[in-house]
């Protein structure tokens, strides 16, 4: 009888065949859905820290060292890669890449250092967030009003008639 | 320098020791889903042992805890000399989410040396035979730190003492 149950297990064992993954050697592909280390944009980033004020691990770390430089800093060793600062970020600069091999035999590789410049009001002197490159344009005193025809023009596409500059950006017009 | 090291002084097997000291579980489980066929680890000679005295390396996973602590530095000292940590996970890395609450002290290497440092919440299988692949000379790091640097302004800095401990770092 145990003869029989071995030779069993042994038929069964020849059928599966090899499962070891050859990790080490071949790279291992991850599900699509996988969120890995957060990727910081610095030129998408308009330094609103949202994404400092949103983490549940309290990582990200901000730090205005003068009127117009502000300091991000990705810490990432307490990082539980949740995405709530990709998904909170307005101008996706966070995204979740697919990177899980991040051993290391220092904790500092896996931080990140964003130093962002930050425009100051003219008015109060404190630095203020752009919401969009348009806003930027709108707020640094860059205008093109229509002087010829006494018109005050608010936005870029006013300057620019009815068709749209493309297609993905939607510009309003007062 | 301390690849070397870890060659000459494990060239044969390394034996490992599972120390959780008030983690959730789940790198408990990712550990010991590297430790089935599927991801054969024993191919490498790493085997789980039972008491830190047989063990050549300490796998922490969980923050240094006010309670567990004393137990966790306990264990280090009862291993023989050539030893390595492994601090496996965001917890044991850096503190979790819970790094700044009364119970918890911080990350494991307020208590004890770690050498290396596998993040995730939990890391996956494959990312941890990756660090052993790492500690081991099998393959090399992958991350670098990364930093962005608007070009310098001649702009008075509010807190320079800082500026510098940060850009040290």
């Amino acid at each position: 009888m145990s003869v029989m149950s071995k030779i069993k297990e042994t038929i069964i064992c020849l059928k599966a065949g090899r499962v070891t993954l050859p990790y080490p050697a071949d790279p291992q592909p991850v599900p699509p859905a996988f969120r890995g280390r957060p990727i910081f944009d610095a030129t998408k980033c308009i330094g609103c820290g949202g994404c400092a004020s949103n983490c549940p691990a309290r990582e990200i770390l901000v730090l205005d060292i003068c009127q117009e430089i502000r300091i991000l800093k990705y810490l990432g060793r307490r990082c539980a890669y949740c995405g709530r600062c990709a998904d909170v970020c307005p101008e996706k600069a966070i995204t979740m890449s697919k990177e899980f091999e991040n051993a290391t035999d220092s904790i500092g590789d896996i931080g990140q250092r964003l130093e962002l410049f930050m425009s100051t009001c003219q008015r109060c002197g404190r630095c203020f967030t752009e919401k969009s490159p348009l806003e930027q344009l709108k707020m640094k005193g860059y205008r093109f009003d229509d002087i010829q025809n006494d018109r005050w023009i608010f936005r870029s596409r006013g300057y620019l008639g009815d068709e749209p500059v493309t297609d993905d950006i939607r510009i309003e017009m007062d | 320098m301390l690849k070397n090291l870890c060659k000459k002084m494990f060239g044969r097997s390394l034996w490992v020791y599972h120390a959780n000291s008030g983690g959730c579980n789940g790198c408990d489980i990712e550990v010991l889903n590297v430790l089935t066929p599927y991801y054969d680890v024993e191919r490498f000679g790493i085997k789980l042992v039972g008491s830190p005295r047989h063990a050549d390396v300490m796998l922490c996973q969980g923050p240094a805890m006010r309670s567990t602590a004393k137990a966790l530095l306990r264990a280090y000292e009862a291993m023989p000399a050539p030893k390595l940590v492994f601090a496996i996970g965001s917890c044991a890395c850096g503190g979790g989410i819970w790094h700044d609450t009364y119970s918890v002290i911080g990350p494991v290497e307020k208590i004890l040396p770690v050498n290396y440092y596998i993040p995730g919440c939990p890391p996956r299988p494959e990312a941890i035979i990756y660090g052993v692949a790492v500690a081991l000379g099998l393959a090399g790091k992958k991350t670098a730190p990364a930093g962005f640097k608007q070009p310098e302004f001649a702009i008075p800095i509010y807190h320079e003492g800082e500026v510098k401990k940060d850009g040290k770092e």
